[in-house]
């Protein structure tokens, strides 16, 4: 069951990722991106990380998309502009960090083997605790200090929003 | 548990077929009988003049921006909403400051105005 | 399950609760404040910093760990906040005329100063590669958004813009660095991963060096070491010039904070390998820094490529790793943070709306015109080119024998190369300023305002006094790592 849930998940996330790169509407993509993160989701469901699922699809598929869309739809140029680029030299950097990111992904499963220190939460604590009370008790004390730095990296962000976007009232 | 999420896998599918089903049957026996006028965008009865695709606003995009800080808010509260019996008092505390700064930020863009549309 | 729920004790984080409260402050009262007096803000600002200044004091001599191991207070992370602290109560001293006369004295420019300083404060105390992230991101996003804020500036919104994206850029490897670290140790605490390297099978893991590496990129995109300095000369001219003064002081000394914190605690074990990347850098940063600076012509992109070339200096201190390195690192960043102020605190009383005289040339002349200022401005050029009795001088001094003591000569050789190939950019602007006429004839006064002339005024007393008697910030240097480089 698992499996087969595995292998359509990541099926149609390569797929939709792909339609993603290949599709001339920049909106068609961004929407394809939406299918690509639900997929991920589901993927991480399987992992036993629903916190991050929830997250995947809250913040990625619902934020950041919506952040994406607009931006497209901000930015939209006439047909004209669209195509008239080779590219040349962005692909070329392109393909040699795909080249180095496949040679680090392979050496990374081949040949390094897991070092260093295991935390108390293993896979079958994580199943007992839950996922989401796990992640919710370490950050709630341990990581409390910087949960509210956060709180005002947001506020610097907000502040950011309404100084550049916002013309003067 | 994965399996715990077997009633939202069935949505998913019931909703994936329903969509498509209705689109893939209307096609199926509707009526195809296209021409020009119909063909054309509807723009209340006047000839369509010029492109559909309007540049947004650069309004939207505050909005967006603003959302996803807020929307980033919300996702902070679910793990605190699950052990929020544990943590007690020191939870709501710390929930607290957070949620006060945001707050701040909130007044900000308010007084600012940038949630009025013009 | 209960679970254990950890001590809090805000003390140890008060100069950053006070940053951060007066940040806040300034954002709410601007609300309700008419344009002309925003002024009064720029004096809540200063209380602010000052508040948190006192605190680091109360907290000096301490030596623990809080909230759960993720910050150290000690007396290194204090000297940095007296750093950080000062260079910001400078920035908003100069500030406060020149954003009036660039007519962005919107009160949004206070509180992202504020932030972004209590970002630099996070980093200083940052023992887990969490917080040293967030305070850097927190360090970075007030300044892309400080960087464009003369909106109608065509080049404020490109800085902005490349600064953003570049930026951006870096955090990405910053943060994969972060990961693979994480990935090959099991831990984000940096005297837990020091313990950890101790395993063979940890220190020899690949991963563990290419982490280690995007670090290193990561924090030199920060710093502006070449080769990640390509944002810095075109952020640095087209940002408004009182960000620039503080980006140019604060973001160097946070990174290199940061800098000091990942490498001599928590890869210290790994010293043979991060050594040999950051000479190669240091010579780079060192001599293209200079070369490219003596081509411009414009005084902040001069400024830029000068500080690119200072941050080459102050790699010879973490090369050498000593106890001597890291102190002299400490006592040539307050010496960098007021000579580079001053510089900037002249290059604002002589700019014009809009940014303009901004050429070198337009500095002809005002040597005799206005003689104070211009020997305070060649105190501070003779002192960022190291030439005694100037803190320049005594700084260069201490950081180079450093890396002498460390059996790093030729590198030694290079940087004194590079200070005297420095000495002829930065006498050609005195050069100018004494015994050239000016252009043009009917020049608009410049106007002193009171806060500048302050700035001014502890700069120049700053340098003079660490340039004659600098034992005692030299002392304070060596006790603030009395308990970093034991443990």
């Amino acid at each position: 069951m698992e499996l087969t849930l595995f292998v359509i998940f990541g099926a149609v996330a390569v797929a939709s990722a792909f339609m993603v790169i290949v599709s001339r509407n920049p909106v068609v993509s961004a929407l394809f991106l939406i299918l690509t993160f639900f997929c991920l989701a589901g993927l991480y469901v399987l992992l036993n990380a629903q916190f991050i699922a929830a997250l995947q699809i809250i913040v990625y598929a619902g934020a950041i998309m919506v952040l994406f869309v607009f931006v497209v739809m901000l930015l939209r140029t006439g047909k004209e502009a669209r195509r008239g680029y080779r590219l040349i030299f962005q692909k070329s950097i392109g393909i040699i960090f795909v080249v180095l990111f496949l040679l680090l992904l392979g050496s990374i499963t081949l040949m390094v083997s897991v070092t260093g220190m295991r935390g108390p939460y293993t896979a079958e604590a994580v199943r007992h605790i839950g996922n989401t009370q796990a992640f919710a008790s370490v950050l709630f004390t341990d990581y409390l200090y910087p949960f509210e730095i956060i709180s005002v990296l947001l506020l610097a962000g907000i502040i950011g929003a309404v100084v550049l976007a916002k013309r003067k009232r | 548990m994965p399996i715990d999420f077997l009633p939202i896998l069935i949505l998913l599918i019931l909703s994936a077929l329903m969509s498509g089903g209705m689109v893939f049957l209307s096609h199926l026996f509707g009526r195809k009988e296209p021409n020009p006028s119909k063909l054309s965008p509807y723009e209340c009865g006047i000839p369509p003049v010029g492109d559909a695709r309007l540049r947004f606003s650069v309004k939207f995009f505050v909005v967006a921006m603003l959302f996803i800080i807020f929307d980033f808010e919300g996702v902070t509260i679910y793990p605190w909403a699950v052990i929020f019996r544990k943590l007690h008092l020191f939870g709501l505390v710390e929930m607290g400051v957070f949620l006060g700064v945001l707050l701040i930020g909130l007044v900000y863009i308010w007084r600012k105005g940038a949630l009025q549309w013009d | 399950m209960p679970i254990p729920l950890p001590t809090v004790n805000l003390i140890d984080i008060s100069p950053e609760i006070i940053l951060g409260v007066f940040g806040v402050l300034v954002l709410l009262i601007d609300l309700f404040l008419r344009r002309e007096r925003k002024g009064h803000l720029a004096v809540l600002s200063l209380i602010g910093v000052v508040g948190a200044f006192y605190a680091s004091l109360r907290l000096w001599g301490s030596s623990h760990y809080a909230f759960s191991q993720s910050i150290v207070v000690d007396n290194l992370s204090l000297f940095f906040n007296g750093i950080f602290l000062l260079g910001t109560a400078l920035v908003i001293l100069m500030s406060v005329s020149y954003i009036r006369r660039e007519g962005i004295n919107l009160g949004e420019y206070y509180s992202l100063l504020l932030f972004s300083t209590l970002g630099m404060l996070i980093i200083s105390s940052g023992n887990d590669l969490i917080i040293l992230f967030l305070g850097l991101e927190l360090v970075s996003i007030p300044l892309y958004i400080l960087s464009g804020f003369a909106r109608t500036n065509l080049k404020s919104n490109e800085a902005a813009l490349k600064y953003l994206l570049l930026g951006v850029f870096a955090t990405a490897f910053l943060l994969y660095g972060i990961a693979l670290v994480y990935g090959s140790t099991g831990s984000i605490k940096l005297p837990m991963i020091a313990k950890l390297l101790s395993d063979t099978a940890v220190s020899s893991n690949p991963l563990l060096f290419i982490g280690m590496g995007m670090l290193i990129i990561g924090f030199g995109f920060k710093v502006a070491l070449v080769p990640f300095h390509m944002w810095t000369p075109d952020v640095y001219e087209g940002a408004p010039t009182s960000v620039t003064a503080f980006m140019s002081v604060g973001v160097k000394a946070a990174g290199f904070a940061a800098l000091l914190r990942v490498l001599l605690t928590a890869l210290d074990k790994l010293q043979f390998s991060w050594v040999s990347i950051l000479v190669v850098l240091a010579i780079l940063t060192m001599t293209v820094g200079n070369v490219i600076a003596l081509v411009q012509t414009n005084i902040k992109r001069l400024l830029a490529y000068s500080s690119i070339a200072h941050a080459g200096y102050l790699l010879l201190g973490l090369v050498a790793g000593s106890r001597l390195g890291v102190s002299s690192i400490l006592f040539y960043l307050v010496v960098y943070a007021l000579m580079n102020l001053g510089a900037f605190a002249v290059v604002i009383l002589v700019g014009r709306k809009g940014d303009q005289n901004l050429h070198l040339n337009d500095y002809a002349g005002l040597g005799y015109r206005y003689p104070l200022m211009g020997a305070a401005m060649s105190i501070f050029l003779f002192s960022l080119a190291g030439i005694p009795p100037t803190a320049g001088f005594v700084a260069k001094f201490y950081i180079f024998s450093a890396a002498v003591k460390e059996g790093f000569v030729k590198l030694a050789i290079i940087g004194v190369l590079n200070s005297a190939l420095s000495l002829f950019y930065y006498l050609r602007i005195m050069v100018i300023m004494y015994m050239r006429e000016p252009e043009k004839k009917e020049v608009l006064p410049i106007l002193f305002s009171p806060g500048l002339v302050i700035a001014l005024l502890i700069a120049v007393l700053g340098v003079l006094y660490l340039g004659i008697l600098p034992s005692r910030v030299l002392d304070l240097a060596t006790s603030a790592i009395r308990t970093f480089l034991s443990g």
